[in-house]
């Protein structure tokens, strides 16, 4: 299958285009909070560089979070809307489970990124790379983690994650390649964790 | 030409076809969901459109009769307005526009408020001037093209019209968006049973704000008055206090909006927004046109407030005036001034 895959759940910006276990043309900016100038052209660009043209794509993968929700929202309506206009299905990868099977670590680890407020993102995965527990969004001592750490989690918070491993940010070949391996997909909907900040107003103030 | 519009929490999706007809347009709103907060709630909105954006392109070519490969061109609101709202319709825009291999344009909301009228009235008179309100915007504009060359003459130097409805809704205990409730009690009430403050229209705010608007001052004159009564015992008359509001909020816009008129010879008076929706604002403007010897133009309401049919009617005037296309980096900008028609 021809896949473009995609992620804007971290502070990466990853595209990616492959054919089976073949990776055409890939792509990875550390651009925090310019997901959304940054994703299109970085599409265009991977495209053009595998020689193809969007209209010969099987399916678009996206990393559907957990991740940031103004970024995570760039990746989604892209992949969506990509998906809709190529008339190809749009599937979703946990962006935790794209950087689990990225890692070359022969055991169980931790996969934690920065969800900010002093908290990650996290789950655990077998050496298989099948995901035990997670995705969740915690303090990262209320993890309880020794083992090893992959993601940004593990190098924000060294005194919590002693033993933090590459990489850091996920890439998008990760998810196309999870995909081939025929590993559960999701819908391509995103995965906040948290619900929005909002305050009910309480009683009218007084201007008297 | 496909227009998106996602600044706030409408999302809107229109398509029009030469420079002036419209085809379809489908909007949602999460404006249910933000009931409860009392305003809009910005990541509510966000999610909101996501959700909503794929439905809508759906809904509108549907409505069309057309298919998504039919679209030669995709304008979206690349701003003002909220930055997370914004980027959600950018990014659809641009997805479309890399799947289709078509043009982008990333246009200005405000002025999209003023080409939206050629699709109900025809090709715009310019210059003319334009009153824009709404619950974020306030502003007199100078329109000598609507593609390129659109001129601040004032704007609200703290609340919006929109923002003070909402917010004397809320002290007279109507639901929000208050707009449409004050205007609905109003109609049974006396406008000039409290003569509520006309912000910036004494002599010397005349000088150094002539085309300016405050509301702040207003709302809060409103709240006093109501506690006052509340305080005594006393009952309060929710149609009289929201005519008598109202009409101070109309008789500052319409006033301002006739003298920039005057002042600047311009023979042609354009409102927009989703306060133009309002029946009082309609009237009174209306009469004060006709004193003065102006030609008034309204969009029929849905076409005030924010919608994809404004966009896509923007989008097709600078393709027909041969603008040039914006780049697939164009960020959303919550703050970009009037000025930039098209964004770079």
């Amino acid at each position: 299958m021809l896949l473009l895959a995609l992620d804007t759940a971290t502070p990466a910006v990853t595209v990616a285009v492959t054919r089976g276990v073949e990776t055409l043309a890939t792509a990875t900016r550390h651009e925090p909070r310019r997901h959304g100038e940054v994703l299109a052209p970085m599409v265009v660009d991977v495209l053009q560089a595998a020689a193809l043209d969007a209209h010969s794509l099987d399916a678009v993968v996206v990393g559907v979070g957990p991740g940031p929700f103004t970024g995570l929202r760039v990746g989604l309506v892209t992949a969506r809307t990509l998906g809709a206009v190529l008339g190809v299905p749009v599937l979703g990868v946990c962006t935790l489970d794209a950087l689990a099977l990225a890692s070359d670590l022969p055991e169980p680890l931790l996969v934690a990124t920065d969800a900010r407020r002093r908290e990650v993102y996290w789950a655990t995965y077998d050496e298989r790379r099948d995901r035990l527990t997670g995705p969740q969004v915690s303090r990262p001592a209320e993890v309880g983690w020794s083992g090893p750490v992959v993601g940004e989690g593990g190098t924000l918070y060294p005194d919590d994650f002693p033993q933090a491993q590459p990489p850091s940010w996920p890439s998008a070949q990760h998810l196309a390649r999870w995909v081939e391996q025929r590993r559960p997909t999701l819908p391509p909907d995103p995965l906040y964790l948290r619900r929005p900040d909002a305050a009910e107003p309480g009683p009218r103030k007084s201007v008297l | 030409m496909l227009g998106i519009e996602t600044s706030c929490d409408e999302t809107g999706v229109g398509l029009v076809r030469g420079r002036h007809h419209l085809l379809a347009e489908a909007l949602a709103s999460s404006v249910e969901e933000h009931a409860r907060f009392g305003g809009v709630v910005p990541e509510v909105a966000s999610r909101a459109h996501l959700e909503a954006m794929l439905p809508m392109l759906e809904l509108a070519c549907t409505k069309a009769r057309v298919r998504l490969d039919d679209v030669d061109a995709v304008a979206v609101t690349s701003g003002p307005g909220l930055a997370g709202a914004l980027l959600v319709g950018v990014a659809a825009a641009k997805a479309l526009t890399v799947g289709l291999g078509k043009p982008l344009y990333g246009v200005n909301h405000l002025a999209a408020h003023v080409a939206v009228d050629q699709l109900e009235h025809g090709p715009l008179p310019e210059p003319t001037i334009a009153l824009l309100v709404s619950g974020g915007h306030s502003s007199l504009l100078l329109v000598e093209d609507v593609t390129a060359a659109v001129t601040p003459l004032g704007a609200t130097i703290d609340d919006a019209a929109g923002e003070a409805f909402d917010k004397v809704a809320r002290v007279l205990g109507l639901p929000f968006p208050g707009g449409p409730h004050i205007d609905r009690e109003a109609r049974s009430g006396d406008p000039a049973y409290v003569d509520f403050p006309r912000g910036l229209t004494g002599p010397r705010d005349l000088a150094g704000h002539r085309y300016d608007f405050s509301f702040s001052g207003l709302k809060t004159a409103v709240a006093r008055w109501v506690e006052t009564r509340e305080r005594a015992g006393e009952p309060v008359p929710v149609p009289d206090v929201a005519a008598a509001f109202q009409e101070a909020v109309v008789d500052v816009l319409t006033r301002k909006a006739v003298l920039a008129c005057t002042e600047r010879g311009v023979d042609h008076l354009l409102i927009g927004g989703g306060v133009a929706a309002n029946s009082r604002l309609r009237a009174v403007a209306a009469q004060r046109c006709a004193d003065a010897g102006l030609t008034l133009r309204v969009p029929r309401p849905a076409l005030c407030t924010d919608n994809g049919a404004m966009v896509a009617a923007l989008g097709a005037e600078l393709v027909s005036r041969g603008a040039a296309a914006s780049p697939l980096d164009l960020p959303a900008d919550s703050a970009l001034p009037v000025t930039e028609v098209v964004a770079r």
